[in-house]
């Protein structure tokens, strides 16, 4: 019997196998752990929940007790993670700038574009996780009313938990947007709050806008939201607005993250 | 293995880096030398895909730094000791990256521990780091996924003079062992002790490039006289190329004999003659990037 006793020839580069490219679930795992890792972003989450416990706490002490509903309570405490939950999601990319960390970000994962999805992923992650928050918030309070005498009724349309999810869902997404396209972060959080402000400031004044407005003005066009019921048309004025404040700015921002020097 | 390809780069007429070329072997570190502003940040930033080339371009272990799939294994990067975030704790830097390259994160501590970042210190947020700690922890980041090629930007800045000893040591180590260095500085003498090869650059052109024993022996020939200005007359009427050095010695690209005859010929008193070793790469270094640094500030 023949032995073939020589050794196959070793690769001129030996291939190791860690030498692949990270999935996208584990750059997500990263950026998620990047939203946190920081006493600015803890704090930031910590805020933006401790502002939900208060509403409800408040609702406890002065809401009339027929009021005291878990819908009742759940849907307010929507309200501050919409508003403060985009800015997590404009730091989240901009910081990379203005910290410059962007300079080893991107020396390990070259691939701007897969660094770009998943930090939407991460945020995205963490919207859906705030719902389950406003959920939890809301569960309490209701215990604590039916505990005090209230109603504490637990009747709830759960077309409201899917409308909530989309909310805070495309809200930090279009915080991420207006933060991807100017890439500076006072720049970014600056605009992304005025921008309701500044829409309904132009419709009070132009005549010409309130048409364009109830398309455009995503506070206006995303209002259906906070209830169980939206029909059609408001869902298609929403996507209009969803595609003019979050899918064109990502886009552009995406190809500008891409194109950018970092330095 | 690094491979620069003629890289240039221009911010409107300006030119930043001009026809770049060189290569850096496994086995060797390679000091990219030159003064502020002359192009070597750019250049490295271009070879690591963070700057797009105007044209030309670079490869690492035989490919662009952006077609690695997984480039912290291959090559370890330290541009900007400074670029972290302010907010993270050192070892937490680490970490990020370490899940991020699919690295041990048992290997944070032990490199933390390489760099001479003590527990202590790795708790501590950035923010609060002195530069010479940033450099250490810039350096572990570098080196976490164990790569065979390292891409260093002035990485003793702000170190301590034994500071600088012990990455003078961990360089020279991690060459010996196969490793490729690229290492920059705007001083010679930071560099000169640990290099094998330089790049010198200035006005972001390659003004200089060779061995580190090659480009000495270049250097000429170091002399001194009583009366200077006698010795440059006849240094000029020998016809021999001399640079007039800041200490009122000049540094002539001839053999000593052919300086020492002239000087004898025209009844010099000679005070120092000799090989310019190390001080005349300095000269080297000075007079070929002479000018250059002034232009930084327009830029």
């Amino acid at each position: 019997m023949s032995t073939d006793t020589t050794a196959p020839p070793a690769p001129a580069v030996p291939v190791r196998p860690a030498d692949r490219a990270p999935t996208l679930a584990r750059l997500t795992e990263v950026e998620l752990r990047k939203l946190v890792d920081t006493r600015a972003g803890r704090w930031l989450l910590i805020t933006i929940g401790a502002i939900a416990a208060v509403i409800v706490t408040v609702q406890l002490f002065v809401v009339a007790d027929e009021q005291q509903t878990f819908t009742d309570f759940f849907t307010p405490s929507l309200l501050p993670v919409a508003l403060l939950l985009p800015v997590v999601g404009i730091l989240s990319i901009t910081a990379e700038w203005s910290q410059r960390t962007a300079l080893t970000t991107y020396a390990l994962v070259p691939r701007r574009e897969r660094v770009v999805v998943a930090k939407l992923a991460a945020v995205v992650l963490a919207a859906l996780a705030s719902v389950l928050v406003s959920l939890a918030v809301a569960a309490v309070g209701t215990l604590l009313a039916g505990a005090t005498g209230a109603t504490g009724s637990w009747q709830f349309e759960w077309s409201l938990l899917l409308h909530a999810a989309v909310l805070q869902v495309v809200n930090v997404l279009m915080g991420a947007a207006f933060g991807l396209l100017l890439l500076n972060t006072p720049l970014a959080v600056v605009s992304y709050l005025l921008l309701p402000t500044v829409w309904t400031i132009l419709a009070s004044m132009v005549t010409a806008l309130r048409g364009p407005a109830r398309w455009l003005d995503t506070s206006a066009t995303m209002e259906p939201l906070f209830g169980p019921d939206v029909t059609a048309g408001q869902w298609g004025r929403m996507a209009v607005s969803w595609l003019v404040w979050v899918a064109v700015p990502v886009a552009a921002g995406l190809l500008r993250t891409l194109r950018r020097e970092v330095s | 293995m690094i491979e620069v390809d003629h890289l240039t780069k221009r911010y409107g007429p300006h030119p930043a880096v001009e026809d770049v070329s060189f290569r850096c072997e496994p086995g060797t570190v390679t000091g990219f030398l030159g003064p502020n502003g002359a192009g070597k940040s750019t250049t490295m930033r271009m070879i690591c895909g963070l700057t797009p080339p105007t044209a030309g371009s670079a490869t690492v272990g035989g490919r662009p730094y952006r077609r690695l799939p997984n480039p912290g294994r291959e090559v370890g990067v330290l541009l900007d000791a400074s670029a972290q975030h302010a907010g993270r704790t050192g070892r937490e830097v680490l970490a990020v990256a370490a899940r991020t390259m699919g690295v041990d994160t048992r290997r944070v501590a032990a490199t933390l521990d390489l760099v001479g970042l003590n527990p202590a210190a790795a708790r501590r947020r950035v923010r609060a780091y002195s530069l010479g700690m940033r450099q250490r922890l810039g350096l572990a980041h570098a080196l976490l996924g164990d790569p065979r090629v390292l891409i260093l930007d002035e990485p003793a800045n702000g170190l301590d003079p034994e500071g600088i000893f012990w990455m003078r040591g961990l360089l020279r180590d991690f060459a010996d062992r196969g490793g490729t260095v690229l290492l920059s500085s705007h001083l010679l003498r930071e560099v000169e002790a640990v290099a094998d090869r330089l790049v010198v650059i200035g006005g972001g052109r390659v003004v200089a490039q060779g061995g580190r024993d090659e480009l000495l022996a270049g250097a000429g020939t170091l002399v001194r006289a009583r009366d200077p200005q006698a010795l440059r007359l006849t240094l000029d009427r020998a016809g021999l190329d001399a640079t007039a050095g800041t200490d009122g010695g000049f540094v002539v690209r001839a053999e000593a004999g052919a300086v020492g005859q002239a000087a004898a010929d025209a009844g010099l008193v000679l005070t120092e003659l000799r090989s310019a070793d190390t001080g005349g790469l300095e000269q080297l270094f000075l007079t070929l990037t002479a000018g250059s640094s002034t232009k930084e500030s327009v830029k």
